[in-house]
């Protein structure tokens, strides 16, 4: 029986709708992930599934149990990691386990030793007696996975674990997460826009405007990119365009040039330059990439967009700051 | 790794009142720990408190007796407004503990509460426990200086001020619930605090008797008090603090009455209160 059955979820804020009657199963023990630029539909989707959230429409269970109508059984069956940090900073690390423990009705004695083992996992014994204002953010988040590990939940739900970190201390996070799926079988359903880190899932579902447009594994999606995706640089857009017209491609324009979709793209190369120089006036290429494609290319693909990485970067010092302002006010 | 050990097997069976119980005392026990945990915001929120007792009470004290009528000879003015500051500072803790949620909510910890398998009248209730303890707590501090002023201590007399700075307390911490339940960022949120709290305090008789003088000034001022739950507070507290020393014409209530406002107001603020903040979106 899968984990999550999601059947037709919606979602609408007034007339917006943010969810579009969404449906996807989730297997125990998989790593589902959603991709999808800011305001795709993926947090309001999470926050549905841990009965933070009514759905407008349709339905959706989690370890069996339906998010609306069981929603206490629900909450004690998954875990939860946010995009902001939800640790009590006067508190010590020690304090903010014993703390979700007593929500959770996790008795004294199991309490202790399975706090121990998930510190002990995630190195954080020896710092566990510190006020959490001392972390730094890694340190916070290591000590969120433990304590959303605490209850033993059947789900962890990850909504942008890594934003805001540095690269190594994300990689760090994703050992730990695969390290944890492993062990307890443990199914983990995370969003995230750094297109490397989606990899890491079993599938991934594509999400825009509030529609899965693919669910898949990652390689199966990036098959449906055909070939190579080469990336041309010119002097004339316009007439190199009408050049690679004449070679039977049809490119794409976007901000980093001219994109063509193509099997053996080491190959095509050469015949581009020689097409350019034969063309009256010849067209100057003034740099050309040639690469495998990448999920980032499935996207653009599917929705004809980018996720706009310099878009997701501006949010994420905007967060930044505003956790600091926020930090500062306690 | 253990993965059989569920600890919701054996929880389920247990009662759910139990647990609920458990959840409210667990919200009840964070704020506290918080609270203990800080010392420099227990002795700072004490400076306001000791200003306004020393800079009015020997500051007014000074004015005489002509502009403090009904006040009898041997009672000084700072003794009279005592009781008020311990209201004052009740009002304060209490007000901003409960809103603290607003802070909670934009910046993370209240959603780890929000999303445990505890319910949201737990959660509310156990935030209104916190502020109310709190606050009791910081106005107890207070409480200290009693006899340097020349209150007079007993048993009894410390217990009654103790639970009536615990009532007026929840009664504002269910006012800040009420306030804060939907509001979901801080702006707006200072003006409401302004708004609310320096009314509160001014207009309820915390710094002058509120049965003194005519004319429709004094009316009107007496008017607006007798809606305001902190008045109510400022009453029973004076009156229980130092009873015996002040006539009862300077009180519109005795002691009882005022309690009982008291636990109408609470059970006023308290219900939609909870309702709001059960109202899941």
């Amino acid at each position: 029986m899968p984990v999550i059955e999601v059947r037709d979820l919606s979602r609408k804020f007034g007339d917006f709708t943010a969810v579009n009657g969404v449906s996807f199963e989730v297997e125990q023990g998989e790593i589902i992930g959603f991709l999808g630029p800011n305001g795709a539909g993926k947090t309001t989707t999470i926050n549905m599934l841990c009965t933070l959230l009514k759905p407008t429409g349709g339905s959706a269970s989690v370890n069996g149990f339906d998010v609306a109508s069981r929603q206490d059984m629900v909450r004690r069956s998954i875990g939860l990691i946010f995009q902001d940090p939800t640790l009590d900073e006067r508190l010590t690390g020690w304090q903010n386990l014993q703390f979700h423990a007593m929500l959770y009705d996790v008795p004294a004695a199991v309490f202790e030793s399975r706090a121990k083992e998930l510190l002990e996992m995630v190195e954080l014994t020896d710092k566990v007696k510190e006020s959490v204002k001392a972390f730094s953010g890694g340190m916070k988040r290591r000590l969120e996975i433990a304590r959303g590990l605490l209850h033993h939940p059947k789900v962890l739900f990850l909504d942008e674990p890594t934003i805001g970190l540095d690269p190594q201390t994300r990689r760090h996070i994703w050992e730990y997460l695969v390290k944890v799926r492993d062990q307890e079988r443990l199914t983990l359903f995370l969003t995230t826009h750094y297109m490397d880190e989606a990899e890491i899932a079993d599938r991934i579902a594509i999400i825009d405007h509030g529609d899965i447009v693919a669910l898949d594994t990652p390689s199966k999606l990036k098959a449906m990119v055909g070939g190579d995706v080469v990336t041309l640089c010119t002097d004339d857009d316009e007439r190199a365009q009408r050049v690679l017209a004449g070679l039977g491609v049809t490119p794409t324009k976007r901000d980093d040039g001219l994109r063509v979709e193509i099997d053996h793209g080491d190959r095509f190369i050469p015949l581009v330059l020689g097409a350019m120089s034969a063309a009256t006036p010849p067209v100057t290429i003034t740099s050309v990439n040639l690469r495998r494609p990448t999920l980032e290319d499935v996207f653009v693909k599917l929705t004809g967009r980018a996720i706009r990485d310099e878009e997701a970067d501006q949010m994420e010092s905007m967060r930044r700051s505003r956790m600091m302002r926020g930090g500062g006010r306690r | 790794m253990a993965t059989n050990t569920q600890p919701q097997d054996i929880t389920v069976s247990r009662s759910r009142l139990v647990h609920e119980l458990k959840g409210v005392y667990t919200i009840w026990y964070r704020d506290v720990l918080r609270f203990v945990r800080d010392r420099s915001r227990i002795f700072g929120s004490l400076a306001q408190p000791l200003l306004f007792l020393f800079a009015l009470g020997f500051g007014v004290g000074q004015l005489g007796r002509a502009g403090l009528g009904g006040l009898p000879p041997n009672v000084p003015y700072i003794v009279f407004l005592y009781p008020g500051i311990l209201c004052m500072t009740a009002l304060f803790t209490a007000l901003f503990s409960a809103v603290s949620i607003v802070w909670d909510r934009e910046f993370g910890f209240l959603r780890e509460v929000l999303v445990a398998p505890v319910s949201r009248i737990s959660v509310a209730l156990g935030k209104v426990a916190g502020g109310s303890t709190i606050a009791m707590i910081q106005a107890a501090l207070i409480m200290l200086l009693g006899p340097l002023l020349g209150v007079h201590y007993d048993f009894v007399r410390v217990v009654l001020m103790l639970l009536t700075l615990l009532l007026l307390a929840a009664v504002i911490s269910s006012l800040g619930i009420l306030i804060a339940a939907r509001q979901k960022t801080m702006e707006g949120f200072q003006v409401i605090m302004q708004f609310l709290l320096l009314p509160m305090l001014f207009l309820s008789g915390a710094f002058f008797p509120l049965t003194g003088g005519g004319g429709t000034p004094a009316l009107i001022l007496r008017t607006v008090a007798q809606i305001n739950p902190m008045t109510y507070g400022v009453e029973a507290m004076r009156q229980i603090a130092l009873s015996g020393q002040l006539p009862s014409a300077l009180f519109l209530h005795s002691p009882g009455v005022d309690v009982l406002f008291l636990l109408g107001f609470f059970v006023v603020f308290l219900v939609p209160a909870v309702l709001l903040f059960s109202k899941q979106d």
